[in-house]
């Protein structure tokens, strides 16, 4: 199983896109973006399909160990 | 006990802010119960946090609010949206959203916004032209973004036209004949078919052409899918905008000082943008009905499974625990969090695009025509009968 690093630039506009998709793996900070609640997380579907959906291309998914861009 | 609410709720009483009645309710009952003449009931939702929960928590469901055997209250949208991405729920709405979201990005908008710049310059070349008063629906608001999404799209732009009278009956008039919106919904659906055929005998550098890739080469996407997705995009992508800009320039000219300051200060315009999103009341007040897939508990109230639920977002933007002084409009605000695109899977598609076009169209106005001022009083508007989007007929205009 690959772990992945998961990281939310703050291009973030709070479009709730991955809160919904992912809400175990996402939550909505104070300031107004969204931040990983874990972040290294076990390579997952609802992972994939939040980064893929953001409209700012805000969520940027590595492999934990090789640090090599997750395709999607 | 607040008084009972009824369904279609009381009307607004100026176009610049929600009904009164609907304000009130964000502080006396915020989650209100309505119900309609034929005794069908449902939840209305108002404050800001509220709404957003709505929107984002995938207990709220889009795709249970066409079946027929919850016996929903009729807010007018039910059918329209089945079977489109906006009446999905994950994961047949992911597979579909993660096909198209990659065209919509902000990075692939910033490329077409050096285009959207030329057009709003020769849409505004070929206006100053005309007589005045010119009619700025005809001429700019509608031309602006149909131009964009036909080009995006790959639709040729000989027949743009024909989807004026379409998208009229769509998303047009509650109290049309059904008749009519389904004949505009076939009429739309063979146009696509012919265009999708021709598409594949001669691939294009546009939206569709990639799609049907999506359909024939992955087969990702069905080819029903593929039609209403075409379709979707287009239909949700100018009766909106085209508004958009007629009710940013009626709100504009209510606030001469907050125009002034645009007109200085020019580089202000996309903050103002997310301004003018948040306090112009696009919708008369209401909203695509969700429905509980269980029992929710909502700020306190208990909603059993099966609900109507009807999330105000032209209400929430106003919601003055975010926003304070809201009914005030004022472009150096940090308006960014407004509801305006929605929030969650349903998150407008188009919003970086119809965000960028309005930018552009601002910019342009203002910078060539900053003395633009509209021709009749408020009170004389004629907006479309019925519209669901406030919807005019024309905005006659002078400079
Ligand atoms: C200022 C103009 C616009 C406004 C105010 C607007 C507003 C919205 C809102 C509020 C929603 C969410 C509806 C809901 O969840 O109940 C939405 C969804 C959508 N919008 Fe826009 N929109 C605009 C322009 C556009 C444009 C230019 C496009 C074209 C690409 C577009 C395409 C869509 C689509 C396809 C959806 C459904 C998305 C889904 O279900 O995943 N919109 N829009
Ligand atoms: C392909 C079909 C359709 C698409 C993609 C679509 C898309 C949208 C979008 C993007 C909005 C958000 C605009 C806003 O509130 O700012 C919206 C709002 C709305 N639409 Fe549609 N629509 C479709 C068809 C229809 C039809 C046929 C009806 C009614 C007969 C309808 C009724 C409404 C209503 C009532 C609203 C709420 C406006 C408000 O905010 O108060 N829609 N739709
Ligand atoms: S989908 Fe992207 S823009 Fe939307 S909340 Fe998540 S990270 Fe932010």
């Amino acid at each position: 199983m690959t772990s992945w690093r998961v990281e939310v630039t703050p291009d973030c506009i709070a479009s709730g896109v991955c809160l919904a998709l992912a809400g175990d793996d996402f939550a909505l900070g104070d300031d107004g973006r969204t931040h990983p609640l874990r972040e290294v997380t076990e390579e997952r579907e609802a992972v994939l399909d939040a980064a893929a959906s953001c409209p700012m291309e805000a969520i940027l998914l590595t492999d934990a160990t090789t640090g090599e861009p997750v395709d999607f | 006990m607040p008084e009972s609410l009824t369904y279609p709720f009381p009307p607004a009483e100026s176009i610049f802010h929600p009904s009164p009645t609907l304000s009130a309710l964000q502080k006396s009952e915020p989650i209100a119960r309505f119900s309609t003449a034929d005794g069908r009931t449902g939840w209305v939702v108002t404050r800001y946090q509220d709404v957003r929960t709505v929107l984002v928590d995938p207990r709220f469901s889009r795709a249970e609010a066409s079946n027929p055997e919850l016996n929903l209250p009729d807010t007018g949208l039910g059918q329209a949206t089945t079977g489109s991405i906006l009446g999905l729920d994950p994961p047949e709405h992911t597979r579909l959203r993660r096909l198209v979201a990659g065209a919509f990005t902000a990075r692939r908008v910033e490329a077409l916004r050096p285009r959207a710049a030329e057009i709003v310059g020769e849409l505004i070349d070929a206006l100053t032209a005309l007589p005045q008063p010119v009619d700025l629906v005809e001429h700019f608001s509608l031309p602006l973004p149909v131009q964009v999404i036909c080009e995006l799209l790959g639709v040729p732009a000989e027949d743009r036209h024909v989807f004026h009278g379409w998208s009229d009956a769509v998303l047009g008039d509650v109290t049309t004949d059904p008749a009519r919106i389904a004949g505009a919904f076939a009429a739309l659906d063979a146009y696509f078919r012919k265009l999708i055929a021709a598409k594949r005998e001669q691939p294009a550098d546009d939206l569709m052409t990639a799609l049907i890739e999506a359909r024939d080469e992955r087969d990702r996407l069905s080819e029903d899918e593929l039609v209403r997705l075409c379709q979707t995009v287009l239909v949700a992508g100018h009766e909106t905008t085209a508004n958009m800009i007629n009710m940013f320039l009626l709100t504009l000219h209510e606030n001469p000082e907050q125009l002034n300051r645009l007109l200085t200060q020019p580089e202000t315009i996309p903050q103002a943008v997310e301004e003018l999103m948040r306090f112009v009341q696009l919708g008369e007040g209401s909203g695509l009905v969700r429905v509980t897939t269980e029992e929710v508990e909502l700020a306190g109230v208990r909603i059993p499974a099966g609900s109507a639920v009807v999330p105000l977002m032209t209400v929430a933007n106003r919601d003055p625990q975010l926003f304070d002084d809201p009914d005030t409009l004022d472009v150096t605000r940090s308006a960014g969090a407004h509801l305006g695109f929605g929030a969650g899977v349903h998150h407008c598609l188009g919003a970086q695009l119809a965000r960028m076009e309005l930018q552009e169209a601002l910019r342009g106005l203002l910078a060539r025509l900053p003395g633009l001022r509209v021709d009749v009083p408020v009170a004389e508007l004629r907006f479309k009968n019925g519209m669901i989007v406030r919807s005019l007929h024309e905005l006659p205009v002078r400079w």
